[in-house]
């Protein structure tokens, strides 16, 4: 079997008029998100928003459709994390039964059986939203009634390089917590071989509600991971979220957090471990749009070989979003000269009675930490082990729930194994 | 046995020990007494290997090794232990996995099987008892939130379960109330033997009503200016140093 191969911004147009008839949902907003993708191109560096992370190694890459899924082979389930939960799990992009194990209380309706976009994602100005719009043919719906405490669940992205060149694929998710109701969300993406994963994730956390959130991005280190997440919270509602990012060639975990009632609660924090030429960036925007809401963001980065981090954290305080509270702090440890990290903190307050700070630290270990080991004996190699994975193990404290926060410890764990082999 | 020989160190290029000369037999427990700046925390991280000071002069030999061309976990493993007077904290880092990392790794230098965590448990929860540490000590960041005293007291813990030859004590004894100080007096104590030796860096009489010294040395401008027996420290308590120095210089 072969596949089309397509390059650049005409490659995916051109496989959006090829699909275009068999695509599901609303054919106007995919027509308009093409139009805006058109317009806006995957941009490079010249484009404020894409300084730091340049689109162009996409626009340069040669994607192929991804093949019908395979059949159901349970090898691929030991790749990722064993949580006792239930799991949605999407192999290439489509959702896959066989392999899945869906929540027996909770609605799920899959993207491709009805295909809804929401109304928070901006297609308008987000490039790579816009060409998820356009080309999204899957993903997750999970609609979570009042007052339910809808446990964890596990929502998986495997990527399997069964089409023999590059695949492209951008699910599409929408979860909702109606007031009061309850989810804790584990994100597993891995896969092998060269691909684009382009998520678009639209969440509403209702009154009350709290959406617990984490995401490990452990893909291949030839993929492309670029997701963009939307979440509103409303009044007393708490989103919860960490990101954890190990993988990919060239990666953005882009949020847009909107606290639209009294009392809302945002925490997006995050640690990424990079090596080789590894290129990760965490963008985040959240709009305080009422009183006595507060946001929190830590994201710690442990950077090794030629890698090179991001951070563009932007808060911004409507007029009448008084008693803000507003926390942003990246930290990174450079582990190699070659190392890189860039980050771009932005404040942008309009109320009066606010208290907002943001901070960054970039540096090497702690000379005194590394002599105070070394004096009890631990060989300078051990010291400095012990000294990263502390400095990621207080990142990683940010997760309250146990089995989920040993999942990631494990995956730290061994991604730091594999450094000192 | 520990010999100094013309020990001369440096840091910035700002000469801070000019000669020193001291030997401290097995079995025995030396004093360091003297006033601020006079180079004993010096002397102290010269001796246990930290590289942002540079040794200019003389000679530093430990049972035979060349302690200044070691690194520091070298020292540690030939049995040197400094306690720190300002105890670093480690965030991150479990107060018992710390512990257990260290031990093994020194056991290890001496071709000794490795503790498990059982058995480590073990060994330290008994430990922690006799310096009338909570458990919880033990469960905790090294000394993250611990207060002065916790901290110090961690410090004797440490040296109860590697076992040194030599203990540097850095003013260990400051910010101690008169139980705790007892404590770490007896901590010492507890390790004393024909093969154990100890300098204790101290300002106080105090402590050593309770660790009573083999010799005691004043150190000054960089120099030991004097050294005595235990009455030494007694005239120090009554007279203070400036006396000392004036007749020194």
């Amino acid at each position: 079997m072969t596949a089309a191969v397509q390059t650049g911004v005409d490659g995916f147009l051109a496989r959006y008029r090829g699909l275009r008839d068999r695509l599901p949902g609303d054919r106007a907003e995919r027509d308009a998100a093409a139009e805006a993708f058109r317009r806006a191109g995957l941009p490079g560096r010249r484009v404020e928003a894409w300084k730091y992370t340049d689109l162009r190694p996409v626009a340069a890459a040669a994607f192929a459709e991804p093949l019908p899924p395979l059949a159901a082979d349970s090898a691929w389930l030991a790749r990722i994390p064993q949580l006792d939960a239930p799991r949605l799990v999407f192999v290439d992009g489509r959702y896959h039964p066989e392999l899945s194990v869906p929540p027996a209380a909770l609605r799920f309706t899959p993207f491709a059986a009805r295909a809804e976009f929401g109304k928070l994602a901006q297609p308008e100005r987000e490039p790579l939203v816009a060409l998820n719009t356009m080309l999204a043919e899957d993903g997750a719906g999970l609609h979570i009634p009042e007052g339910m405490d809808a446990g964890t669940l596990h929502l998986v992205s495997l990527a399997t390089d069964s089409a023999g060149g590059s695949t492209a694929f951008h699910p599409r998710h929408r979860i909702r917590l109606e007031p009061g109701a309850k989810l804790t969300l584990l994100e597993t993406s891995t896969g092998d071989g060269a691909y684009l994963h382009n998520p678009v994730t639209e969440m509403h956390v209702g009154k009350n509600a709290e959406l617990t959130h984490v995401r490990l991005q452990d893909e291949s280190t030839d993929a492309f991971h670029l997701a963009t997440l939307y979440v509103q919270i409303d009044e007393g509602g708490t989103y919860d979220s960490f990101v954890l990012n190990l993988g990919g060639r060239m990666v953005r975990s882009e949020v847009h957090a909107h606290l639209t009632g009294r009392n809302g609660a945002a925490h997006l924090n995050g640690a990424q471990l990079l090596t080789g030429t590894q290129h990760a960036d965490f963008t985040s925007v959240v709009r305080h749009d009422a009183p006595n809401c507060n946001s929190r963001q830590t994201v710690k980065n442990v950077l090794t070989g030629r890698s090179r981090g991001v951070f563009q954290g932007r808060i911004e305080v409507a007029r009448h979003a008084q008693k803000t509270d507003g926390y942003q702090m990246n930290q990174a440890l450079l582990l190699s000269p070659d190392a890189e990290v860039d980050t771009k903190p932005e404040l942008e307050i309009f109320a009066d009675d606010v208290k907002c700070s943001h901070g960054a630290t970039v540096g090497e270990l702690d000379a005194e930490q590394l002599f105070y080991l070394r004096s009890r004996g631990i060989p300078d190699g051990e010291a400095r082990s012990i000294l990263v994975r502390a400095f990621l193990a207080e990142g990683l404290q940010a997760v309250t729930q146990d089995n989920i926060r040993a999942i990631l410890e494990d995956s730290v764990e061994r991604w730091w194994q594999r450094q000192l082999a | 046995m520990l010999e100094i020989r013309g020990l001369s160190a440096s840091i910035n290029d700002k000469p801070i020990l000019k000669g020193i000369d001291l030997t401290v037999p097995p079995g025995e427990v030396h004093a360091i007494m003297g006033p601020n700046g006079s180079g004993k925390s010096t002397l102290a991280y010269v001796l246990s290997g930290r590289e942002e000071y540079a040794v200019t002069g003389g000679s530093v030999t430990f049972n035979g090794h060349d302690l200044l061309t070691m690194a520091p976990e070298e020292r540690a493993a030939a049995g040197v232990f400094l306690a720190f007077q300002a105890p670093i904290e480690l965030p991150g880092v479990g107060n018992a996995n710390f512990l257990r990392t260290a031990l093994n790794a020194i056991r290890r230098a001496h071709g000794e099987s490795e503790l498990d965590a059982v058995q480590f448990l073990k060994l330290a929860r008994a430990e922690a008892k006799r310096l009338a540490m909570p458990d919880d000590m033990l469960k905790r960041n090294v000394n993250v939130g611990f207060s002065g005293g916790e901290k110090k007291r961690n410090e004797v813990l440490q040296m109860a379960i590697l076992r040194p030859k030599l203990a540097i004590l850095d003013e260990t004894d400051s910010g101690l109330d008169i139980d705790a100080l007892k404590i770490v007096a007896d901590g010492v104590n507890e390790l004393r033997s024909p093969e154990f030796s100890a300098l204790v860096i101290t300002h106080h009489q105090r402590l050593l009503d309770h660790l009573v010294p083999t010799r005691v040395h004043v150190l000054a401008g960089g120099r030991i200016i004097r050294s005595g027996g235990p009455d030494l420290a007694l005239e120090l308590e009554a007279r203070g140093y400036a006396g000392l120095v004036a007749e020194a210089a």
